[in-house]
């Protein structure tokens, strides 16, 4: 293990960046969202919750796919991916590393998404431990250690220093660029700060949700709760609590016409819209209540079904942080969860 | 705070029970103690849930859009601020008023929670207020906050009293104050335009384009969005470009200006902290400008400026010269 103080950090973060574009919590306008390391820009590696998870870096919220462009009865489809070269993405959270788990079982599945997958190869992973954590935090109910997040190296931070672990031989090449800025050590603390943090974590309110009643064959049961009606009862139908979720992975595909032909694009899309399943025949959920039931009927039991019982939601608590009308998972959980929510 | 809250619980039960009303629409408590929800009650028994606090920020009146074309009568709980909003949807033919009761209920501010945090370190564990002090309590310690610095952005600067009540409940006055609800927008007049822009910009850029901000609108209750509506040319579900990010932001601003009552959910709802009520108040201010002070849902009933004509009515010309100010 190794370790930096963390006045040097900005040398660390330069030193990294002259080598592979650097992408980490940055601080715009007020607000902590994943962003390019650059000249001039304020980092904040120590903010918890990015108001966007770092989801964005593989499934950006929107892309060009290619282009059409037709000549009599021809039509010449041209591919305009955007390719990222070899890119670091440092600061990430156990809990949207486990995020990335949770996408690559949809887009890697086959067929496999190729817009996605190059630049899942392309990424190094840098995580962060989390040490100061909040009361909307419920990662540890999905089986994860918010204190040793894996990824190609993991990093740990306290008052001093920050503490480097390389993982994977990608962590290992990248350890290697930054070598001469690192020290040897940091075991000791850095288990000592796990502990305390795990101590804080078996606290937390949400640490104990009882999710044994989300399973395959409670569907139909869950399915026709009468209690849908009441919980989404002042759901805006926004689409924040998609958004900043780390695991939602809907996407909408629409094309438009410029000068230069017409381009093929998507963009995140929203199950919580009333347009997401309208069809040439019609809409299948025309109330907003169907349209909520969706969203957490997808996180805690179509996603698990089929993919081997992996919840598709991490716990990151920022559904709970940002629905402005305080609707969430957690509030699902309890309401419809195994009888140990009480 | 608590005695209110008792009050209007008396009253819910009683109209309840008497059938006069077939559902309540207040506030029910959440997870935590500052993050309540909107909601309807139809029993006593659904009641227990009730509360009424200084998180309860949201705006009910939209939510009367549906619920008062249901069967029987909804009573309302409106704040001052709520009261502008329902006047506002009522002359826009959106409520049908007279399914309506509504109960004008004091507020004395309503509390940020992600200021507080801000402010403090540790979890948070407690929020009280005594008059101007707002002592909270966390894991860390315990803080004094400065009331206003972390009241609701639309709270700081509100004097606003209830527009609409068929009946109130009030224990406790609130002084009139003296606050410049233009104050923001005066610096950003200030500003040189290359500075505006950059501003705008930065915050704009933000923009994640969940329609929080649309959604929660009262003014936004328009049955399909024009950025909805694939046969509009614009409909867009995210911001591809700058351009797209300020053309929704321009184009809501302009629908709603001369409707918009300053009520200050957009900025409470949005993600990324982008004061968008500020747009919405330039327009305000210029309104009051060019056409004689005029403030959105003091009536239900009524002439607005933007969308009647007198001869005194101030050219687009005289506008665009820059002689309006
Ligand atoms: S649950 Fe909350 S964030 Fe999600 S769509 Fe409904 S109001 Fe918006
Ligand atoms: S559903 Fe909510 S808590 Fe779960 S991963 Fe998504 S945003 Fe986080
Ligand atoms: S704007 Fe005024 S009435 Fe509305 S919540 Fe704030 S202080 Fe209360
Ligand atoms: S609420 Fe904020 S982030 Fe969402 S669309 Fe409105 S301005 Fe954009």
């Amino acid at each position: 293990m190794f370790k930096i103080a963390k006045e040097r950090l900005n040398e660390l973060y330069s030193k990294i960046a002259e080598n592979m574009p650097l992408f980490m919590p940055i601080k715009k306008a007020g607000q902590v969202n994943y962003g390019a390391y650059e000249a001039g820009v304020e980092t904040s590696v120590e903010t918890l919750k990015t108001v966007k998870s770092p989801k964005d870096l593989f499934f950006p919220q929107s892309e060009n796919m290619m282009k059409f462009k037709t000549e009599g009865k021809n039509i010449e489809v041209i591919d305009i991916r955007s390719e990222k070269d070899a890119f670091v993405l440092f600061g990430v959270r156990a809990c949207d590393y486990k995020a990335i788990d949770v996408l690559d079982k949809v887009f890697l599945a086959d067929p496999v998404d190729t817009y996605y997958q190059s630049r899942r190869e392309a990424s190094v992973i840098v995580t962060l431990a989390c040490s100061k954590v909040e009361e909307s935090c419920f990662c540890k109910v999905f089986g994860i250690d918010a204190t040793a997040p894996q990824g190609d190296v993991t990093t740990w931070m306290d008052e001093g220093y920050m503490y480097w672990q390389a993982n994977t031989e990608k962590g290992e090449n990248l350890t290697a660029i930054v070598k001469e800025l690192l020290d040897n050590g940091g075991e000791t603390e850095v288990k000592a700060q796990q502990e305390a943090t795990k101590a804080v974590i078996d606290e937390l309110p949400f640490s104990n949700l009882d999710l044994s009643k989300f399973k395959p064959e409670n569907l139909n049961e869950l399915f026709n709760a009468q209690e849908w009606e009441e919980m989404s009862e002042a759901c805006l139908g926004c689409g924040t609590c998609t958004f900043v979720c780390p695991t939602c992975q809907c996407f909408d595909v629409r094309d438009f016409k410029t000068n230069e032909g017409i381009i093929r694009y998507r963009c995140w899309d929203s199950c919580m819209y009333s347009d997401f399943t309208l069809m040439a025949h019609g809409n299948s959920r025309t109330t907003q209540m169907q349209r909520f039931r969706q969203r957490f009927m997808h996180k805690l039991v179509y996603y698990p079904s089929q993919n081997g019982g992996l919840y598709s939601c991490v716990g990151c608590g920022r559904c709970v942080n940002k629905c402005p009308q305080h609707l969430n998972i957690v509030k699902v959980i309890k309401t419809l969860g195994g009888k140990d929510n009480d | 705070m608590k005695d209110v809250e008792m009050k209007m619980l008396e009253r819910a039960k009683q109209l309840l029970e008497s059938g006069e009303v077939a559902r309540v629409i207040g506030w029910k408590k959440g997870e935590f103690f500052y993050d309540p929800t909107p909601a309807s009650f139809e029993t006593v028994d659904e009641l227990k849930d009730f509360v009424y606090d200084w998180f309860c920020g949201a705006n009910l009146s939209k939510y009367l859009i549906q619920m008062s074309k249901k069967e029987g009568k909804t009573a309302v709980f409106l704040k001052p601020c709520d009261t502008y909003s329902f006047n506002q949807l009522v002359k826009e033919h959106r409520i049908k008023r007279e399914n309506v009761y509504v109960i004008a209920v004091e507020c004395l501010a309503k509390l940020n929670i992600e200021a507080i945090k801000e402010k403090t370190d540790g979890i948070v564990k407690s929020v009280d207020v005594e008059d101007k002090d707002v002592k909270v309590v966390t894991t860390n310690g315990e803080y004094t906050l400065y009331k206003p610095e972390v009241v609701l952005s639309k709270c700081a600067v509100c004097n606003k009293t209830h527009q609409a009540k068929d009946e109130e409940i009030i224990l406790h006055e609130r002084p009139e104050r003296d606050v410049n609800r233009f104050e923001e927008v005066e610096k950003l007049e200030a500003m040189t335009e290359d500075e505006r822009f950059a501003f705008w910009k930065g915050q704009l850029s933000k923009c994640i384009r969940c329609n929080a901000c649309r959604n929660v609108c009262p003014a936004c209750s328009c049955v399909k969005c024009v950025f909805d509506n694939p046969h509009s040319g614009i409909a867009a579900k995210a911001n591809d470009s700058e351009f797209e990010e300020q053309l929704f932001h321009v184009i809501r601003a302009f629908h709603v200006a001369g409707r918009c009552t300053d009520c200050g959910e957009c900025s409470r709802v949005c993600p990324q902290h982008i004061p968008l009520h500020l747009l919405n108040r330039k327009f305000i201010k210029d309104i009051d400008g060019l056409y004689g002070e005029f403030q959105a849902g003091e009536t239900d009933e009524g002439k607005t400026p933007l969308t009647s004509y007198t001869e005194g009515d101030i050219e687009p010309k005289d506008v665009f010269n820059g002689e309006a100010k």
